[in-house]
């Protein structure tokens, strides 16, 4: 993976120490809040409800050990002992001191980690498949190209005061783990008819108060050109993009409000004005970075010991079942360490965890984690004769939970247990949930199911393309939440359909369970999952749960 | 006829520690939401908070918030101050567990 030069090395330790004297002059008076704000928000420190919060990037969700040990070591430090990872590949720390953020910043710069461009109308950190490098259906690593970005955008004097924050997020696979179409540009790695790897260039998707999935901009886009083409969307966005209304100002609108054709010719002449500026340096570097980049030289081994203990250990089966997905060797498996323990906060790890990640990544997965939006841990290099180890080690502090894709792997943001723009709780929401299934012993029989939970319409639980996503509002002081049906974040996204009128906090669960208890009635047959089982009948019989049968005439006179 | 004036706190951030806090009637800055000056008169509420925004060396923030008075003091009236004033439900950290510890 990629190891900081002494150019990287030299800036991130340079904005540290710039920060500490901003930090210094906060806390002397010699800065008003209204100056120290913008400031610090550059610096990924937030303040929330009840304390700040750092954001920290973990650039296309790649950690070592060495990484995932410091992360654990700045929660010990600095604060409660845990970090909350976020659906944007961030791991975000709830409770430090102003004072102490300097500390924690130089802690960072010392494993190759900062936490600039996490927050402010700037390009933010750029996201990956966290399969990445490692999935048997991928065409090539998207890292590179996602760390060429990352270096690209950091300080970019262009782009430091864009109409509004800026997303990007890669996959080198046709299977989209990375939520490609929800993103202000969305690369996805395809081949051409000669076979040579580019991308299909996405712009314009987007969560939020305004859910759209982004457009092709782009069907093939030789990898050479990337660079000068993101710089181009960016620019174009930059100038036409409006300033003039924060809930118009992303790149969606743009592209919606002026049509993708005009947005297109306008993208297209301004990368043909700088595509000469390029002279084949980015290039240079992307060629450094990649080799970087090389496959672990992973090792022949008989996988008996896996297959045995796969036998005869039914619990361990049920954890292979649900938590590996397959890997390019096929002596090889990735592992999903599902950090969502029913009951547990959706994307919480302590430091114990977080040390333990790092032995077992360090002992036996090459010495690379990464963190999937959804929330989780993965493992991407695993010999399957290392997996019944693993498996032990992780269940000695409470990380083998079989729940991978399954009810209980809920995405939820901090919403208003944490979130200064919440308008709802969304993390008891996630856990009672979660409880709830375990009790009744459903989850297995279930099956996938992807259950995404924000707190505000600004949708960082992605619960517009949640199968089944809930979105907690604040309706006259009192908490309510809506439920959306049928959304799906991969290749095939899709924004969900809001079901009708939302339900208070105690009954948002009894509604949950009553949907899943009509999809358990209905559907054609236990392999039919539940997004199948509503993409064939629509939402009818799922509002039926919801409102009752007796409502139907009510909602045909209504609509 | 003009609409009733609603009981209110000063509320804030600490600077250093980010941590919620109330401004008093004695005029010092409080943890505890109980503690919180409620203030019922519209004009008085607003030359408290200009005060308390003045202080900003020390504060991040301040703002008038919704309140009732309630058996040990003021209370608060909306659920997100019912949580600044309490700490978040996933764990017993922030004020509850000062409280409690």
């Amino acid at each position: 993976m990629y190891t900081y030069t002494e150019f990287d090395e030299a800036f991130v330790r340079n904005r540290v120490a710039q920060f500490r004297g901003q930090v210094n002059r906060r806390l002397d008076g010699s800065l008003t809040e209204d100056e120290f704000k913008p400031l610090r928000l550059m610096n990924g420190l937030y303040l929330q409800l009840h304390a700040y919060m750092l954001r920290v990037a973990i650039p296309y969700g790649t950690l070592n050990s060495g990484q995932m040990r410091q992360l654990a070591y700045l929660a010990d430090k600095w604060d409660k002992g845990y970090g909350h990872f976020t659906t944007r590949q961030n791991i975000q720390y709830n409770w430090p001191k102003l004072g102490d953020v300097p500390d924690m910043l130089d802690a960072l710069a010392d494993v190759g980690m900062h936490a600039i461009q996490t927050s402010g109308n700037t390009i933010r950190n750029v996201t990956a498949d966290h399969f990445a490098g490692a999935a048997a259906d991928e065409i090539e690593d998207p890292r590179p190209v996602a760390e060429l970005l990352r270096q690209w955008s950091t300080d970019h004097p262009e782009f430091q005061f864009l109409p509004r924050k800026f997303k990007i997020a890669v996959t080198g696979s046709p299977t989209d783990r990375a939520v490609t179409k929800a993103h202000d540009i969305g690369l996805r790695m395809v081949r051409n008819a000669a076979g040579e790897p580019g991308f299909e260039v996405i712009v314009g998707g987007g969560l939020g108060r305004t859910p759209m999935i982004g457009k092709v901009i782009n069907e093939f886009l030789p990898k050479a050109d990337l660079l000068p083409y993101c710089e181009a969307i960016v620019a174009t966005y930059n100038l036409l993009g409006r300033r003039d209304n924060k809930y118009k100002a992303r790149i969606k609108i743009t592209v919606h409000e002026n049509g993708l054709d005009t947005f297109r010719e306008l993208v297209d002449a301004r990368f043909a004005e700088i595509r000469g500026e390029f002279s084949g340096v980015d290039q240079k570097i992307l060629a450094g970075i990649e080799a970087q980049f090389a496959p672990p030289p992973l090792r022949q081994a008989e996988t008996t010991s896996f297959e045995v203990r796969y036998a005869a250990d039914p619990v361990f089966r049920s954890w292979a079942d649900t938590n590996l997905s397959a890997h390019k060797s096929a002596d090889h498996a990735i592992v999903t360490v599902s950090i969502k323990k029913q009951g547990q906060t959706p994307g919480d790890a302590t430091s114990d965890q977080m040390r333990l990640l790092a032995d077992i990544a360090a002992t036996h997965a090459y010495d690379e984690l990464r963190i999937s939006h959804e929330q989780n841990v993965i493992l991407p290099h695993v010999h399957k004769s290392d997996l019944p180890a693993i498996y032990d080690a992780l269940a000695s502090v409470e990380l083998a939970t079989a729940n991978v894709g399954l009810v209980s792997d809920i995405i939820a943001c901090p919403g208003m247990d944490y979130c200064a723009l919440a308008t709802a709780r969304s993390i008891p929401v996630a856990q009672t949930i979660a409880t709830r299934f375990d009790e009744l012993k459903l989850e297995h029989e279930i099956g996938p199911l992807k259950i995404k939970i924000s707190g505000c319409i600004n949708a960082c639980g992605h619960h517009h393309v949640g199968h089944i996503g809930i979105l907690g509002l604040d309706r006259a002081g009192v908490e309510n939440y809506q439920i959306t049906l049928g959304g799906d974040g991969t290749e095939t996204a899709v924004i969900g359909e809001r079901t009708g009128p939302g339900f208070a906090y105690d009954e948002i669960v009894p509604a949950i369970e009553r949907l899943i208890g009509a999809y358990l009635n209905i559907r054609q047959s236990d392999d039919e999952t539940f997004i199948e089982t509503y993409r064939r009948l629509g939402m009818e019989p799922f509002k039926d749960a919801l409102y009752g049968e007796s409502a139907r005439s009510g909602r045909a006179h209504a609509a | 006829m003009s609409r009733r004036f609603t009981p209110k706190v000063i509320t804030a951030n600490d600077l250093r520690e980010g941590d919620v806090i109330y401004l008093t009637a004695d005029d010092r800055w409080s943890r505890n939401h109980s503690e919180a000056e409620l203030i019922d008169d519209e004009a008085h509420a607003e030359i408290r908070l200009i005060h308390a925004t003045r202080q900003s060396s020390d504060i991040v923030g301040a703002y008038l918030a919704d309140a009732k008075s309630g058996p040990h003091g003021p209370e608060p009236v909306h659920f997100r101050e019912a949580f600044r004033a309490r700490g978040p439900s996933n764990y017993a950290h922030g004020k509850q567990a000062e409280r409690h510890g």
